[in-house]
């Protein structure tokens, strides 16, 4: 009964969002306020009633409902209540209604924030909004039901792929999704602004706190699935240039700048139709990620839910939304008018070299990520590109992207001088200098690169800090604006990013070693002993566990438990890595294969600054939240009178 | 004109990268094959035992009869191998394919036994316990199976099992046209 209601419920929603796909659009066209009136009804609506049909799926894996195809190709019994539900999005149907939910949630805010929008502009983005919306219905009603039933139902389910199975993992799908579906926010304000003929400043000032939203959301997703590739894959890496990780940098690279573009349209009230672009982009290199991993057109260490008819429909979903919004592009963006000339030692010059060197940035992982696709059938040669090449071409890149970093924010708008912005860093400099200099001769005089590296992280904690510390040192803290903190905490966050994979990458050690139980091994100044090797049973797998003692000078350190899980179910392994860490460094272990005549295989890696990816990538996201918290940013706040009486700072 | 070709340009770059898109879904490809560096390079060095007793050892002349020869690496213990066996019988016997099958890492006498059950489509049949012409010829693992022309060249290579769409679309015409 409960999944009919959630069938019907999304069958409902789809009447829903074509109603506010055209009608709020027509009104806008007509200037029919009651048409236009619509959008939010029906905005609100539709969120209801896919918060019904989402409700209605949980509740079946919830109760194990084996009579639902969808839970028994994803679902069991004995599985931990956590992994039932996060199976509602572990799977192709539900992770699909998901995208649906999010959508329709994110036009619910839009009507609920949008109250000061205009509305004509509100009407449009609703109605795109909707537009997308039903694309995403229909393709869960006529090709991916998750409600379908079976008869008889079976006794019991086929449990859930065991390498989803991880808290890191439960929450990673619903946060990247927070992501991409968020950049369908600005892909609809951008077509609303192409349909209006209009970006300004207050457009731009708009748009922004949903880009942020979209961001901060997206960064979060991409540092979950980060930290688990990390230490459930348990080859002590924590990115890989696989093709699904490339998917959601991509429109992370574009989003960013399109944060940082939008501050121009505010301010200078220029780069107006590169924004729009970015806008549709960042939505784009979204669809473009989800058809990549679920196409199957490229093959990846962990993609799943791979099937070509799906690819199919994807990609003429894609064409339409990209398509057809790159096409509005090229045929209005040409009339927006543009600002006027600017200098290029300014804040404006800084943000369009920061939008040149991220978009290179995009463009050269898209170009990574899909030139095996075009050689392989332009010639039929196989190659795999991997991490020589992002580390050949994506690093030297970001190079001059942290070096401007720290001193664009100190430049002025309009007029800068270099010079002054430069004497203010010079501590910042200096710092960093020393940090290269002692990363290159005590911690490892080999890794240069990794010293260059190690000096721009500090370059870019330190930098960002000088202008904060400026501000503070001249009494204006109080009235320092929240997007200014928030900024600062995101840029020198980025920098505890670098410093950690530096150390990760560069400054690591590892042991691989075949063990008995009793045998030592010396290992980064410890001395590791396996202890003992044994059996366990877990709620839905059996496990071996090792027990490995480190110690140093005799006194006992930590313990290490490294396990290798046989889920029983699906008959698959997965490595349970055993982490220890103290916020400085990782001691990671996992447990390979190997019997009681040969011994066991033991890897140990020991990383230094490896928890600081993951922090700063959480700073990263906590800098975007403060910013968005600040008065001036907050969704849907300023009207456009307001807006323009206020003075540019 | 300039100006609005510019703003054309991401819809083009879109509708480049969509035809590839399309055409690697429609072209049904595998983006997991991994090719082979062999094919159109001459063949490995073959130079193995004879599985069969009071046989000549088997060497490079093989490869370079003038006629077409498949090379095929088996096992007993290799289930997949039982699943393309009777393709392999076929091509022998109603096709007169030259079909040379080497046993790795397989006890000569277990395998021997498994064709003695199964029949024995190899004209040639090498033993390779320890596994050395295996790693002469790539291999990954069994079953795997090269074409090779009549003037010692690789044409293609199998991994895995081969299927009756490969013997229709490949080995066929391989061995008409190769003659």
């Amino acid at each position: 009964m409960i999944p009919e209601l959630g069938h019907f419920a999304l069958i409902l929603a789809l009447a829903v969002a074509l109603v506010q796909g055209t009608l709020p659009l027509l009104g806008a066209a007509r200037g029919d306020d009651r048409l236009m009136a619509l959008g939010r009804t029906a905005a609100l609506t539709q969120a209801l009633l896919v918060i019904v049909a989402f409700g209605a799926l949980t509740q079946a894996y919830v109760t194990s409902d084996f009579s639902v195809a969808n839970v028994v190709a994803n679902s069991h019994s004995a599985k931990p209540l956590l992994y039932k539900i996060s199976g509602v999005w572990g799977n192709h149907e539900g992770s699909m209604l998901l995208w649906a939910l999010i959508l329709a949630l994110f036009g619910a805010a839009v009507a609920i924030f949008g109250a000061g929008l205009p509305d004509t502009l509100r009407s449009r983005v609703l109605a795109i909004q909707a537009l997308i919306g039903v694309g995403f219905l229909a393709f869960l009603l006529f090709t991916s039901n998750p409600f379908e039933r079976v008869s008889p139902p079976p006794l019991d389910g086929n449990g859930l792929n065991p390498l989803l199975q991880d808290p890191g993992l439960a929450f990673h799908p619903p946060l990247l999704y927070l992501g991409y579906v968020g950049f369908s926010v600005t892909y609809a304000f951008g077509i609303a602004a192409l349909l209006e003929g209009r970006v300004d400043a207050a457009w731009a000032r708009w748009v922004r706190p949903w880009t942020l939203a979209a961001w901060c959301f997206l960064t979060l997703g991409i540092a979950l699935g980060s930290w688990w590739a990390y230490y459930i894959l348990g080859w002590g890496g924590f990115w890989f240039w696989d093709p699904v990780e490339n998917a959601s940098l991509m429109p992370w690279l574009a989003g960013t700048a399109l944060l940082h573009s939008a501050i121009v349209v505010e301010k200078r009230d220029a780069l107006k139709s590169w924004t729009v672009l970015l806008a549709i982009l960042a939505f784009s290199l979204s669809l473009l990620g989800t058809f990549l991993v679920r196409s199957g057109v490229l093959t990846s260490v962990h993609a799943f839910a791979q099937d070509p008819a799906r690819g199919m429909f994807i990609l003429a979903f894609l064409l339409l939304v990209t398509g057809g919004g790159l096409a509005l592009y090229a045929w209005r963006a040409p009339q927006l008018q543009g600002g006027g000339l600017f200098q290029p030692v300014s804040r404006e010059g800084a943000l369009i070299l920061n939008n040149l060197l991220l978009c290179t940035l995009a463009a050269t992982v898209l170009l990574g990520t899909l030139y095996p696709l075009f050689l392989d059938l332009l010639t039929g040669n196989k190659v795999s590109v991997g991490p020589p090449f992002f580390n050949a071409t994506f690093v030297p890149i970001c190079a001059p992207l942290f070096a401007a970093l720290c001193v664009g924010p100190l430049l002025n708008w309009k007029r800068a001088e270099l010079w002054p912005a430069l004497m203010k860093l010079r501590l910042a400099f200096i710092v960093s200098i020393v940090a290269a200099i002692v990363a290159a001769t005590a911690i490892d005089s080999r890794a240069t690169l990794a010293a260059v590296a190690f000096g721009f992280g500090v370059w870019l904690i330190a930098g960002s800090l000088a202008g904060f510390v400026e501000r503070v040192w001249n009494g204006r803290l109080r009235t320092l604006p929240r997007s200014f903190i928030g900024m600062t905490i995101a840029h020198a966050a980025l920098g505890v990013v670098v410093l950690g994979s530096v150390g990760t990458a560069a400054w690591n050690t590892e042991l691989i070693k075949t063990m008995k139980p009793g045998d030592t091994a010396a290992f980064a100044g410890f001395d590791v002993k396996l202890d003992r090797i044994e059996n366990l049973q877990g709620p839905n797998y059996i496990a071996e566990r090792a027990t490995l003692s480190l110690s140093v000078d005799g006194k006992p350190y930590t313990v290490l438990t490294p396990e290798r899980r046989l889920f029983t179910v699906q008959r698959r392994q997965v490595a349970e890595t055993s982490i220890h860490t103290n916020l400085l460094r990782d001691i990671y272990a996992t447990l390979g294969e190997g019997g009681a005549e040969g011994g066991w295989v033991i890897r140990l890696y020991y990383n230094p600054l490896a928890p600081w990816i993951w922090l700063g990538a959480a700073l990263c996201a906590l800098g975007g939240f403060v910013s968005l918290s600040d008065r001036r940013l907050r969704i849907g706040a300023p009207s456009r009178t307001r807006v323009l009486t206020q003075p540019a700072e | 004109m300039n100006r609005h070709l510019l703003f054309l340009l991401p819809l083009a770059t879109l509708a480049l990268m969509a035809g590839f898109f399309a055409w690697s879904l429609l072209a049904g490809r595998d983006p997991a094959s991994i090719g082979s560096v062999l094919v159109g390079r001459p063949a490995p060095r073959l130079e193995v035992k004879a599985l069969r007793e009071a046989e000549p050892p088997l060497t490079d002349a093989l490869l370079k009869s003038g006629k077409p020869v498949i090379v095929n690496f088996f096992a007993s213990w290799c289930t997949p191998c039982l699943a393309e066996h009777p393709l392999f019988a076929r091509l022998a016997e109603r096709d007169g394919a030259v079909i040379i099958g080497i046993a790795w890492k397989n006890k000569p006498e277990e395998a021997r036994a498994w064709l003695k059950r199964l029949g024995d489509p190899y004209k040639f049949a090498g033993a390779d316990l320890e596994g050395r012409t295996g790693l002469d010829w790539g291999l990954s693992g069994v079953p795997e199976t090269y074409l090779v022309d009549g003037q010692g060249i690789v044409r293609r290579h199998f991994r895995g099992p081969i299927t009756e769409r490969d013997v229709n679309e490949t080995i066929m015409p391989f061995l008409k046209g190769a003659k």
